[in-house]
């Protein structure tokens, strides 16, 4: 018995380094790709290890295209679409949950029913209610539409509603008003819920591609996504380049699932729901 | 004074749905409204819209092209779908063990996850380079003559499914994963107890048990590849002879690249109607195959 135990442990292990070794080889190639010189990338056989190192690519990177500014560009736009998405999904929720009115389970079922709608609908419209407010290439165009979110709404409308009752109506005899409640209460005893929203609406942002794609046309306020997709487009074959590219937009996000693996993977778990 | 005070409370109930409420108006409500109005007119976004009628729909339901997105995007969903299912399944049972290495295996599967579209289908279109690329390297040790991936019409989407497929198993099969994890190991305690075998226990316990979890990435998944973009925008912009091409990459090319608003609006209702009678469809038939524990 115990030696079928450790024949299916080994088993086991082999397969999962198997696997793992697929999971990660494009990574690696990825990385090498981005230390080889031009000459490296037609070498038959392929060089899986450089023979010569060297970061020429990155600095290449750095004069051909804006690319310090385009990380820049996103840190700026993603930041900024995650506190507001999250600060307005909290402002919602906190009525949806706790403050009854007529009418609001019908504003929050239509609500709801708008996420049957896919994005490729709203696309064009959006693009054009932007363009004829004079919002096209501007991160204030880029960000405004998330100030709806209704999945970070739906998902703090479910914690909200667990915040008891009490500790409300104990602030309203203190003569809280309701946005001292908001703050003092709501927000902090909600705190995981808008930690996992905030680290998968920021990673969402970081990598999201369409719509900036249409509302960024100017080559100083590209974030990294679009930046990297016109370099993809302008030196198709020069892999180093475009390696070093990705390598680069793909190591914040690592570090942030560093250090905050839990909320990323129950956030993403629920966020399934999102699609 | 109780008036005012009910005003006041209405002020602030107001004030709370603000942000969200007038992004909704705008960007979800008018928005569905003018993209319903532009479906039927014909607009270069230069000069005024004409009134078109029903022939933007028309037109695009006679074209070949559109027989042929859909036959593309069938083919990658007939693919992908299934395939992503059952990895995933395998994933999650593989990380569904207790083992000090776990963390790491669950790392490795989900850092693509974590990276951008974008990034990760230059680095496919990288790794399955015919002559320099390391899939077809690796193929040559193997006797094996590795086709020319996105640069053959009969491969180029195979290819896409291969890179959406490494990108999306560690999410899927992290929500597999939980899934897993929310069956009561008494089943299979009991099962073992009546000597059933291991693919017994797979095929009576956890599949059933995770019926629900199927179908729910069974819907998201076919929404998902309706939408397909950035993997063709990034690998292939719809070639070889348009067999990549898919509804999102058409409703861009219309609207962004031809300025033709009119067309790309009703290009994107139609794809509205199949993402919405093939979810409907599925939930009708769910009855069938989807177990609930009462």
């Amino acid at each position: 018995m115990k030696r079928k135990g450790s024949v299916s442990k080994v088993v086991y292990y082999v397969v999962m380094i198997a696997l793992s070794f697929f999971m990660v080889l494009p990574l690696f190639w990825m990385i090498t790709t981005s230390l080889k010189d031009a000459g490296a990338l037609t070498a038959i056989p392929i060089e899986w290890i450089p023979k010569k190192v060297t970061i020429d690519s990155f600095r290449k990177l750095f004069e051909i295209f804006p690319f310090g500014k385009a990380f820049l560009n996103s840190v700026i736009v993603s930041v900024s679409i995650t506190i507001v998405n999250v600060f307005s999904a909290c402002m919602a929720a906190y009525v949806f949950a706790k403050i009854p009115f007529k009418g609001r389970e019908l504003l929050f079922g239509i609500f709801l029913i708008t996420m049957m709608i896919p994005g490729s609908v709203t696309l064009i419209p959006n693009y054009l209610i932007l363009r004829s407010f004079h919002l096209l290439n501007s991160y204030l165009g880029l960000v405004l539409p998330s100030f709806f979110n209704i999945f970070g709404i739906f998902m703090l409308r479910q914690s909200m509603r667990q915040i008891p009752d009490d500790f409300i109506d104990a602030a309203v005899i203190d003569g809280a008003s309701q946005w001292k409640i908001f703050f003092n209460v709501i927000i902090p005893l909600s705190r995981p819920m808008i930690a996992t929203l905030f680290v998968i609406t920021f990673m969402g942002a970081w990598n999201d591609y369409l719509w900036p794609l249409i509302v960024l046309t100017d080559k100083n306020k590209m974030t990294l996504p679009v930046a990297l997709s016109m370099l993809n487009g302008q030196y198709s074959t020069e892999y180093n380049l475009l390696m070093a590219g990705a390598l680069i937009s793909i190591v914040p996000i690592i570090i942030v699932y560093a250090f905050a693996q839990r909320y990323f993977e129950e956030g993403l778990t629920a966020g399934g729901l999102k699609g | 004074m109780k008036g005012s005070k009910k005003f006041k409370k209405g002020i602030t109930i107001f004030s709370f749905l603000l942000p969200s409420l007038l992004a909704f108006s705008i960007f979800s409500i008018f928005s569905i409204g003018y993209s319903f109005f532009l479906s039927f007119t014909d607009w270069d976004i230069i000069t005024e819209p004409n009134f078109v009628g029903l022939s933007n729909y028309s037109n695009i339901l006679h074209s070949e092209e559109f027989w042929k997105i859909l036959g593309n995007t069938l083919y990658y969903m007939v693919l992908y779908i299934p395939l992503i299912i059952i990895f995933s399944i395998g994933v999650a049972m593989l990380l569904n063990v207790k083992s000090k290495a776990i963390g790491v295996f669950r790392t490795i599967f989900f850092i693509p996850v974590l990276t951008s579209w974008v990034a990760a289908a230059m680095l496919w279109r990288w790794l399955l380079s015919p002559y320099y690329g390391p899939i077809n390297a690796i193929l040559q040790v193997f006797g094996i003559p590795g086709p020319s991936w996105l640069y053959d019409s009969v491969w180029a989407m195979p290819a896409i499914v291969l890179a959406s497929l490494w990108k999306d198993v560690g999410f899927f099969g992290l929500i597999f994963l939980s899934g897993l994890q929310s069956i009561d190991p008494a089943y299979y305690e009991a099962a073992e107890i009546d000597g059933a075998s291991k693919f017994q226990r797979f095929r009576k316990i956890t599949l059933p048990l995770l019926s629900p979890t199927i179908f729910f990435v069974l819907i998201i998944t076919s929404i998902n590849s309706f939408q397909l973009f950035p993997q063709v925008m990034i690998m292939t912009q719809g070639g070889p002879f348009g067999s990549t091409e898919v509804f999102m990459e058409r409703i861009y090319s219309y609207a962004f690249k031809y300025y033709e608003m009119g067309y790309a609006s009703a290009y994107s209702w139609i794809l509205f109607v199949f993402i919405f009678v093939f979810t409907i469809l599925q939930w009708t038939l769910q009855k069938r195959w989807v177990y609930y524990e009462a």
